[in-house]
């Protein structure tokens, strides 16, 4: 309990400090504190599930399973290395002159701002406060998605703003229907709409009040997913954004989404033999995962190029949620994993490799390797790793997802294939230029801070040889959760 | 049938009906104005749907949304945006509405859809949920249009606001409000939200110096530059 209550109370902390303090040069350092606590938190806190079970505080208002708590420790420890990252990119663009003081507050206390939002989503018990955190995670990053007020950051702003708030109103829908139908088998309201209630009550909740809530919850958080057709916002607010907030969007928002259209499934699940709710997600995963594969070939933007092959994963998980399945989703498990520590790290990659080039059009980002090594490296090894290469973690995960559409619906197989292939060609067609092209004159080497991707590559790479012991028995457990029956 | 209903949920049926005439009188006021009023008289209107099931199903705390309702949504909200639009120099702007009749008929079929929709929660609910879970699905898709039917920054976050109106009427109506806890977090959320909209158009207004949406058009995945 105590855990939880740094891991929440951390960032709110942080927040309203940096909010005064977020333009002193120390505000970098105070950041990096802050995550680093919310993150030892995090740790201690899945020390603590992890040794007695599930976990529920709180008066009830917050449940801590083997599902979120990994997804928990994940968010903590990519806004710990995000937080490391930003504090040199930050620096260096206000020595740019791109941001002020004023933006500076603004974009320290909001970072912790997002970080509490999410950390407060995954770790909600009621599904009422889960959308109240999504919401938050949609204002809290707006004006930071718009920080450097030209054109095309308002218009991104704007679009992210309008976009994602109308399709979060309809998951408000949806939780409303979930919180009617609730209400009929719990009579005290309080209870209704208490995600471990409604969970143990989930063969009685009226079936097609709770498909009407699920499709409308769908919809909503799979704006916030990004998936196709509901994903316009997501590659403009990548690309326009401080590169920082586009590796905590990557790789958490809509891990968090995803989360939430799962945690809603599994109450669905039990009452319909029909695997209906699967099915839906299926089709979105499949329709996004081909199209934002297709449209990796045609971006100018390196950061527009990630944020598609950022849709084109979160498609493949959606995908595999669906599929169900122990194999399946202790696949899409690891797939969020991976996927998030190679995306966070390829941002931060992106971001350098911007500075250095002095913009994100990628047919002027030329010669990296020549121009300064370790981020033309990381910028190649990452897309190595996101494109599913072995010996990285990425590939273990898609080749599970693959086994397990071959032995569930052998049908998607040569889809799922086909689209590997598209974006691998995509991200390399880009790619080796940007790397191996000849340098500009007077491209000169800036000060970087490898670390954070050193470490997520060094995970990622960890992760594709060997899965060690403790995290295939959260997943496992996980999957047991989501499923119903074990894999290992 | 209706007569089986009492005053009171007779009185919500009313208020319901009244809510969705405001909703298609704001799909085709074209004085930014008189739009802000229409919707002042929306958020009044569901203040005094929440006041009424409050009364009616003796659940107490709905007092307190319904004053929460009341201040936000018919008084703050309204406030802040008549303000921006005094302080933007806007007031004069009158909004041609593309295709009245078109959009009229789509909004009579997305309410004719609301109800098709939510005919499947006959077989547990009485009639009184279905159709008031009918009116507020309808509220909520006439937000959408409207946002989608405007070019104005000022209409399309009036549209989005519509849409939060449909919602807190079905969380009322149908389910007696929602726990605490969520409807002041949902509060806090819109509070915020109409905050930063402010802060929006004076930030479109300053990069494209117009508050025509149809001109943020630079990012698109056409071939650019």
């Amino acid at each position: 309990m105590s855990a939880l209550i740094v891991l929440l109370g951390a960032p709110i902390a942080g927040g309203l400090l940096l909010a005064f303090f977020g333009h002193r040069g120390a505000a970098g350092l105070i950041n990096i504190a802050v995550a680093a606590l919310s993150f030892a938190a995090g740790l201690g806190l899945a020390l603590e599930v992890f040794a007695k079970g599930p976990l529920l505080s709180g008066g009830r208002l917050f449940y801590v399973d083997a599902f979120n708590v990994y997804l928990l420790l994940l968010t903590s420890f990519v806004g710990l290395t995000t937080a490391l990252f930003s504090r040199r990119y930050m620096a260096y663009e206000r020595t740019r002159g791109r941001v002020g003081p004023k933006s500076l507050r603004l974009y320290h206390s909001m970072y912790q701002g997002f970080l509490f939002a999410m950390l407060l989503a995954l770790s909600s018990n009621n599904l009422g406060v889960l959308w109240v955190a999504m919401e938050f995670a949609t204002l809290s990053t707006v004006l930071l998605v718009s920080l450097y007020r030209t054109p095309e950051a308002v218009e991104a702003g704007w679009k992210y703003f309008i976009l994602c708030g109308v399709g979060i109103a309809q998951a408000l829908f949806g939780t409303v229907l979930l919180y009617f139908t609730g209400h009929r088998v719990l009579p005290d309201g309080q209870d209704a709409l208490l995600w471990s209630e409604l969970y143990g009550m989930a063969t009685q909740l009226d079936p097609t009040v709770i498909l009407l809530a699920f499709v409308f919850i769908v919809v909503g958080y799979g704006t916030k997913i990004g998936l196709v057709p509901l994903h316009n916002w997501l590659p403009d607010a990548h690309s326009e954004g401080p590169t920082p907030m586009s590796a905590v969007l990557s790789g958490l928002l809509l891990n968090v989404a995803l989360y939430a259209v799962v945690r809603v499934k599994m109450l669905m699940d039990p009452g319909h033999s029909s695997q209906l709710a699967g099915h839906i997600m299926m089709g979105f995963g499949l329709i996004s995962f081909l199209v934002a594969g297709l449209f990796i070939h045609r971006q100018r933007d390196i950061k527009r190029m990630f944020s598609y092959s950022s849709i084109e994963h979160m498609g493949l998980m959606t995908f595999a949620f669906g599929l169900g399945g122990p194999l399946a989703t202790f696949g899409a498990l690891l797939h969020m994993t991976v996927h998030s520590l190679t995306k966070s790290a390829l941002f931060v990659a992106t971001g350098h490799a911007a500075q250095i080039a002095g913009t994100q059009s990628m047919d002027k980002i030329r010669g990296l390797i020549r121009t300064q090594p370790a981020v033309g490296w990381s910028l190649l090894l990452g897309t190595l790793a996101i494109a599913g290469l072995p010996p990285f973690g990425v590939f273990v995960s898609e080749f599970l997802l693959l086994t397990a559409t071959m032995q569930q619906q052998p049908i998607f197989t040569v889809a799922l294939l086909l689209g590997l292939v598209i974006a691998f060609a995509g991200l390399f067609r880009h790619l080796h230029p940007m790397v191996y092209g000849e340098a500009p004159a007077g491209q000169r080497p800036i000060a970087v801070n490898t670390l954070p991707i050193s470490l997520h590559l060094l995970l990622v790479l960890c992760l594709g040889i060997a899965i060690p012991p403790v995290l295939t028995q959260w997943f496992n457990q996980a999957t047991w959760l989501i499923t119903g029956q074990r894999l290992l | 049938m209706l007569t089986d209903l009492s005053i009171d949920q007779q009185a919500v049926l009313t208020l319901a009906a009244l809510v969705l005439f405001t909703t298609f009188a704001m799909l085709a006021q074209r004085s930014l104005l008189t739009l802000i009023q229409v919707f002042a008289w929306q958020g009044t209107l569901l203040a005094l749907t929440t006041a009424l099931v409050a009364q009616s199903s003796g659940q107490h705390h709905l007092y307190f949304s319904a004053l929460l309702t009341l201040s936000l949504k018919a008084f703050f909200i309204p406030w802040l945006l008549r303000r921006l639009v005094v302080r933007l120099d806007i007031v004069r702007d009158v909004e041609p509405v593309m295709h009245t009749t078109v959009v009229m008929f789509i909004a009579a079929a997305l309410v004719v859809f609301s109800y098709y929709i939510v005919l499947p929660v006959e077989a547990l609910a009485v009639q009184l949920t279905r159709n008031t879970i009918a009116v507020g699905l309808s509220v909520v898709l006439l937000g959408m249009l409207i946002m989608i039917s405007r070019r104005k920054a000022v209409t399309q976050v009036i549209g989005f606001m519509t849409m939060e109106n449909g919602l807190f009427f079905t969380a009322v109506a149908a389910t007696y409000g929602m726990p605490m806890i969520v409807e002041l977090g949902i509060a806090f959320d819109v509070l915020v939200a109409a905050v930063l909209f402010g802060v929006f158009f004076f930030h479109i207004r300053s990069s494209i110096e117009s508050l025509d949406v149809d001109r943020l058009n630079r990012l698109s995945e056409e071939e650019r530059r």
